[in-house]
């Protein structure tokens, strides 16, 4: 099954160019998050006065901060902290999400109207704002804005895995495995969740571009990574106050967030249109 | 009958979510981690006996479900207690700042309507066109965009280097003309967002209608192609566009949040990040809940409309 799902995307890569894009430009910033250590022409910490608020020039091509700092190598260590954040909180929030998902609907009854109760009730307040209430409670880290995206994601996962399960639960196969004896934790593992696959990759791909834009917000807001850890989202706060003067510094970490994004959004919505077409109009805010 | 019955039956259903978002109000507190008194003291290091003081004044020296209790019964009577940090009533600063937040969350849904169904139109009628390829560009680079960068590249242009929008603030209160220019580059922030997935909703939408029997026989009628799409297509390509628009409202509320904080707006988002900054529980808590209440009405009046629009819609629980 996991061969016939991946033959299908390398052919919708091959012939959709939207999807193309998509895919080159997660490969991209991977390879920029990986080697940032070789990429990054400037030590991202290093500071010198004298050339602060230089303009993007030969020597430093995306000019330097308030500090000095080479705004490019800032820019190449702080793809780690995006990438990271967006793949981990989405690992956590799909964990926790399969997890309330699968026993929601395979056990139905009291313990599902349990379960959806809490589902709904993360499912009001929108994603940034119950992740600032989650980074409220732990503190401002980098681990603990993984653990607030991550558990603003999971209500969506719950959601998604439960209706999968509720209609995979009814067919024959399942039917036939549960009558030959099969445990509940057989028929989990084994005949459900890999059914919810398909689903699973698509919302997770469109999750992570939701997961990076809400990790830079928090960043934004000074919420997420402490300085001077380099952030895309911090260094467009740090570059507020050079907005009149240098507005390189709040631009450049900006593109950078919309191209990202972006390459998650065509990637999902190309694996969407091959996998799961009933996700359609799913991408969450 | 049948539909009060419908209707009762679906207001009913928010009790649960509501008290869900009460109870994760009150779980603020008690799940940071350390003493719920010191982490309403913050970095205070403060002597026993005040500790003390404080935790029988908040009535944390209670049982957890005796606190939990008598926080409900307090919420139910509309007392989230007061600020720490202005010492006000926590509800009257959230009503006091409340009109400034629903205005910008309006005005910026009807930007993006303006915007994004006309754009989608055009998507969809001159589709694999090079303007429906800039439009379809333009829409997915709204939707990747984080807002709070875009705030700064219109303030930059429209603030810094043309001046025609002021900085910051909201505007003088009793001065509609300062209001509404104080509120158009928040909007307008708010709206790109929207706007783009209303565009492409749109043109999915429309192109979808547009495939259909019988708009073939509208067209073998000999009607004009503008009545086809306008009168035809487009009445029925509505139906999901006002859904998502409908739904906007909710989620464009909870955009403010950055969006006030780039404009140093007065609003509930200010609000919330301010009482985050300053550790002000009461004064988050009673944001949270009132912001779950907000979202739950706008959904509920929304289908509750939707009801009486299309009748086929039941309140069952999903299966």
């Amino acid at each position: 099954m996991a061969d016939k799902i991946v033959d299908k995307i390398v052919d919708k890569i091959v012939e959709d160019r939207a999807m193309l894009a998509g895919c080159l430009l997660i490969v991209l910033f991977v390879v920029m998050a990986i080697f940032s250590p070789w990429l990054s022409p400037y030590d991202p910490f290093a500071q010198n006065i004298s050339l602060r608020l230089s303009p993007p020039g030969a020597k430093h091509w995306l000019g330097t901060d308030g500090y000095g700092r080479d705004i490019l190598s800032r820019i190449i260590w702080g793809s780690r902290i995006s990438i990271t954040i967006g793949i981990f909180a989405v690992g956590i929030g799909a964990a926790l999400g399969i997890m309330a998902g699968l026993i929601s609907g395979f056990f139905g009854g009291a313990i599902d109207n349990v379960i959806m109760r809490v589902v709904d009730t993360l499912l009001v307040l929108p994603t940034i704002l119950l992740a600032l209430v989650i980074v409220a409670m732990l503190g401002p880290s980098i681990f603990n804005v993984m653990i607030a995206v991550g558990i603003s994601n999971a209500p969506r996962f719950a959601r998604i895995i439960r209706a999968e399960v509720l209609s995979v639960k009814k067919m024959d196969y399942v039917a036939a495995a549960f009558a030959l004896g099969a445990s509940h934790k057989r028929l989990i593992l084994r005949h459900i969740l890999p059914n919810t696959f398909a689903s699973l990759l698509v919302l997770s791909t469109l999750r992570v571009a939701q997961a990076i834009t809400t990790e830079a917000s928090l960043s934004f807001l000074g919420l997420g990574a402490q300085p001077p850890t380099p952030t895309w989202g911090s260094m467009i706060a740090d570059g507020r106050v050079f907005l009149r003067t240098s507005p390189w510094i709040p631009i450049f970490p900006g593109i950078m967030i919309m191209l990202i994004v972006m390459g998650f959004n065509l990637f999902g919505d190309g694996l969407r249109d091959i996998l799961d077409p009933k996700l359609r109009g799913s991408k969450g805010k | 009958m049948d539909e009060l019955e419908d209707v009762s039956r679906r207001v009913l259903a928010i009790i649960p979510t509501l008290l869900g978002a009460v109870t994760l109000a009150f779980l603020v507190i008690h799940l940071a981690p350390g003493d719920p008194v010191q982490t309403l003291m913050g970095d205070y290091d403060a002597p026993p006996e005040v500790v003390e003081k404080l935790r029988a004044q908040f009535g944390l020296d209670k049982p957890l479900y005796v606190q939990y209790g008598i926080y409900v019964l307090n919420v139910l009577r509309g007392d989230f207690g007061r600020s720490l940090r202005t010492e006000r009533e926590v509800m009257s600063e959230i009503l006091r700042v409340f009109p400034h937040t629903l205005f910008l969350a309006i005005v910026a849904v009807v930007l993006a309507i303006l915007i994004g169904l006309p754009l989608g139109m055009i998507s969809a009628t001159r589709s694999n066109t090079a303007v429906d390829h800039l439009s379809r560009i333009l829409a997915l680079s709204g939707i990747s965009m984080p807002s709070f960068w875009l705030a700064l590249i219109l303030l930059l242009f429209f603030s810094v280097y043309t001046g025609w929008f002021p900085l910051v603030g909201a505007g003088e209160m009793e001065n509609p003309i300062s209001l509404l220019h104080h509120l158009f580059l928040p909007a307008l922030t708010l709206a790109v967002r929207d706007a783009a997935a209303i565009s492409r909703l749109t043109r999915s939408s429309l192109l979808e209608i547009l495939r259909q029997d019988y708009i073939l026989t509208a067209r073998a009628k000999g009607l004009a192609e503008r009545a086809v799409t306008y009168k035809h297509a487009l009445k029925n390509a509505l139906i999901p566009i006002v859904t998502v628009v409908s739904l906007d409202l909710g989620y464009t509320l909870g955009g403010t949040v950055v969006i006030e904080a780039v404009f140093s707006r007065p609003g509930l988002g200010t609000l919330i990040i301010q009482s985050i900054y300053a550790r002000d529980y009461p004064q988050l808590q009673g944001a949270i809940v009132f912001f779950a209440l907000c979202f739950v009405i706008v959904n509920l009046v929304t289908d509750i409309v939707y009801k009486f629009v299309d009748p086929r819609i039941e309140y069952k629980r999903a299966p």
